[in-house]
């Protein structure tokens, strides 16, 4: 048992950073040859995944449609795992790798651990690093199986430079039938950049205090070239789309830039932004818990404080 | 049609961390002892679900099935007072060593034994160890398609339809029952329970089963994972107050700092 087998979802058929970073971890932590299941890679995906660290690539599937079907993957992948006997199996924790990554592990007999921040090799033995209790406590594990499937947060490791010199080879596995069909699917951000991708993200809370909120947020995110994300409550509340969520149950980013503007910095919100370089936090309370992981606070009202910052921006001298 | 809602009895996560303790030695979470506990709430809004399916489908049974010790009793009770009809409370000091998978394996046992379930519906995750991997295995040990992280639930003619929630927006998907279902908190609020059906509660059937009732042995309850380690992440905690006369100020002054640290 060696090597690693990383599972890759394309975003409209490209690689996203956070698979990348996986490459790396994989090269990282297992000894043997690193084999990548990449459903709908093109030739070009498929480079560029040789050339950042993957010695097999994995193409199923319809070149350039990779969309998840939980029952497929995870019968192509079961197999892949069977056949190289692989000592870890990675995916990105998000709603595709919490999806598939449990029942993976179920139906193969092995040992599960999901959200990881980090990934250590000790003397030939994984211990997987997670937050729980809402991101306030960490657990680090390890397992008596010999084969974990793992997710892991983006922002672990660093992705490999590109090695166009690297070699790799490409095998074609077939998706198996899904007991789950598909009757439709909604994007919901049509050219807009990701939050995953974001460097600067502008997130807005509760207290925005209304829908109305995210209009104060947009010009400022735009200023900065970023994109605008949120707490839970204004999702929950319906002030904002639910793809826009950050955190334990949302999404997981690491921008360089976090702008937090009425967000009380709950661990739950922290555990998906705790990543990025710089936190900022705008809030009229100065005891909100946000400001112990913010570099600069504003302690004041964001319908006051984000207005004049945006107009103050854009007369920065360029740099 | 008869479903089982499965739910975890846990302390309040919405409770300040400080009443909480991280004991690193025992590699244990200790709550303060005031603190409340409550049906871990992606799997109230599980109950949530059931009780929506319940109403489009009169006549379907909702079984509330609950692994932890006598005090978890009262999660049953909880979700017996929003309107499930009987619960099941898996209790033996075998569990107390037990993981997702152990605990997976005793809820599934469970299922079994109830007979003829149509659907199961778990949380997408347990708020206190925020795993997410039981109702996922449970799926698997039963051998039944998973439709996770779900925001509605919908069952019409032996299929159940899911809308699910992703990344980037969502999808509706369908498979046919039996089935796992995971909830996720989109699916909105539960109801709270009524006076009526809280006194109605009080005589609906509760079940207590030990490991010797499921018929596990010791390998179905073997742990796989170890805890090694349970502690406090760092905090810098080293915040800079941009300060000002008025906001607008604030806002400016905010704008130049960040140009001077090179972040802008
Ligand atoms: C199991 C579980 C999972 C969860 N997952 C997530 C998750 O993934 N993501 C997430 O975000 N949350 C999550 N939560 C919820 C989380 O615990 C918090 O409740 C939530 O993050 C709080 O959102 P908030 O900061 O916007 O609101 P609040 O905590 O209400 O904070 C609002 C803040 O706005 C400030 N404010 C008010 N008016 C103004 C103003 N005019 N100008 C500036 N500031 C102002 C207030 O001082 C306050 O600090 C989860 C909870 C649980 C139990
Ligand atoms: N001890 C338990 N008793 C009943 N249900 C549980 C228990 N543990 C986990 N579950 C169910 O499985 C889901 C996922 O749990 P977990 O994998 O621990 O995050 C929860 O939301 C519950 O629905």
């Amino acid at each position: 048992m060696s090597g690693a087998l990383v599972i890759v979802e394309l975003v409209s058929g490209k690689l996203p950073q956070a698979g990348l970073e996986l490459l790396a971890l994989a090269r990282l932590l297992s000894g043997g040859s690193v084999s990548v299941m990449a459903p709908g890679a093109d030739e070009v995906t498929v480079r560029t995944l040789i050339a950042r660290g993957a010695d097999i690539v994995y193409v199923t599937g319809v070149a350039g449609t990779n969309d998840y079907n939980s029952d497929s993957w995870i019968g192509c992948a079961e197999r892949l795992a069977r056949e190289l006997n692989p000592a870890l199996i990675l995916a990105v924790h998000n709603s595709t790798g919490a999806d598939l990554a449990p029942r993976l592990a179920f139906r193969l007999g092995y040992g599960c651990a999901t959200g990881c921040v980090a990934v250590e090799n000790r003397d030939g033995v994984l211990h997987f690093t997670r937050p729980c209790y809402g991101g306030n406590a960490r657990e680090t594990v390890s397992f008596n199986t010999g084969l974990v499937v793992a997710t892991v947060r983006a922002g672990v490791c660093d992705a490999l430079p590109v090695d166009a010199a690297r070699s790799g080879e490409v095998v074609a596995v077939e998706l198996l039938p899904s007991r789950v069909r598909v009757i439709e699917r909604k994007r919901d951000s049509g050219g807009a950049q990701r939050l995953e991708d974001a460097k600067v993200i502008v997130a807005g809370g509760r207290g925005l205090n209304g829908p109305e909120g995210f209009n104060v947020l947009e010009p400022l995110a735009a200023t900065l070239g970023g994109v605008v994300g949120a707490s839970r409550v204004p999702c929950d509340l319906g002030w904002c789309s639910h793809a826009m969520q950050i955190g334990l149950t949302g999404k997981t980013v690491t921008p360089e830039l976090y702008i937090a503007v009425g967000i009380s910095g709950a661990s739950h919100h922290l555990a998906g932004c705790g990543n990025a370089k710089t936190i900022v936090a705008i809030n009229t309370d100065a005891e909100a818990a946000i400001f112990r992981d913010a570099k600069f606070g504003v302690v004041g009202d964001y319908a006051k404080v984000v207005p004049a910052l945006t107009a103050a921006i854009k007369t920065l001298p360029a740099v | 049609m008869h479903i089982v809602v499965c739910i975890k009895y846990i302390p309040d996560p919405e409770a300040a961390f400080s009443m909480f303790r991280i004991d690193e030695q025992a590699k244990q979470i200790l709550p303060a002892s005031g603190l409340k506990h409550v049906v871990s709430p992606f799997d109230e809004q599980a109950v949530e679900a059931a009780l929506r399916i319940r109403e489009a489908h009169p006549g379907t049974r909702i079984t509330v099935l609950t692994l932890g010790d006598e005090t978890s009793r009262n999660a049953l009770k909880h979700g017996l007072a929003m309107g499930a009809d009987d619960g099941v409370l898996l209790s033996d000091v075998v569990f107390d060593a037990g993981d997702s998978y152990t605990i997976a394996q005793a809820l599934t046992a469970a299922v079994k034994k109830l007979g003829a379930v149509d659907l199961v519906l778990t949380g997408r995750q347990a708020a206190d160890w925020d795993a997410g991997i039981v109702g996922a295995g449970m799926g698997e040990l039963l051998g039944v398609p998973v439709l996770s992280f779900a925001k509605s639930v919908n069952v019409t003619d032996h299929r159940v339809g899911v809308e699910r929630v992703l990344d980037d927006g969502g999808e509706i998907v369908e498979a046919m029952l039996p089935a796992v279902v995971t909830v996720s908190n989109e699916i909105g609020p539960p109801r709270a329970p009524t006076l009526r059906e809280t006194m109605r509660a009080a005589r609906k059937a509760v079940v207590k089963w030990s490991a010797a009732d499921l018929s596990l042995n010791e390998g179905d309850l073997a742990p796989r994972r170890l805890r090694e380690r349970l502690f406090a992440p760092v905090k810098e905690g080293r915040c800079e107050w941009i300060e000002g006369a008025t906001p607008e100020e604030q806002g400016t002054k905010l704008a130049q700092r960040l140009r001077e640290a090179r972040v802008l």
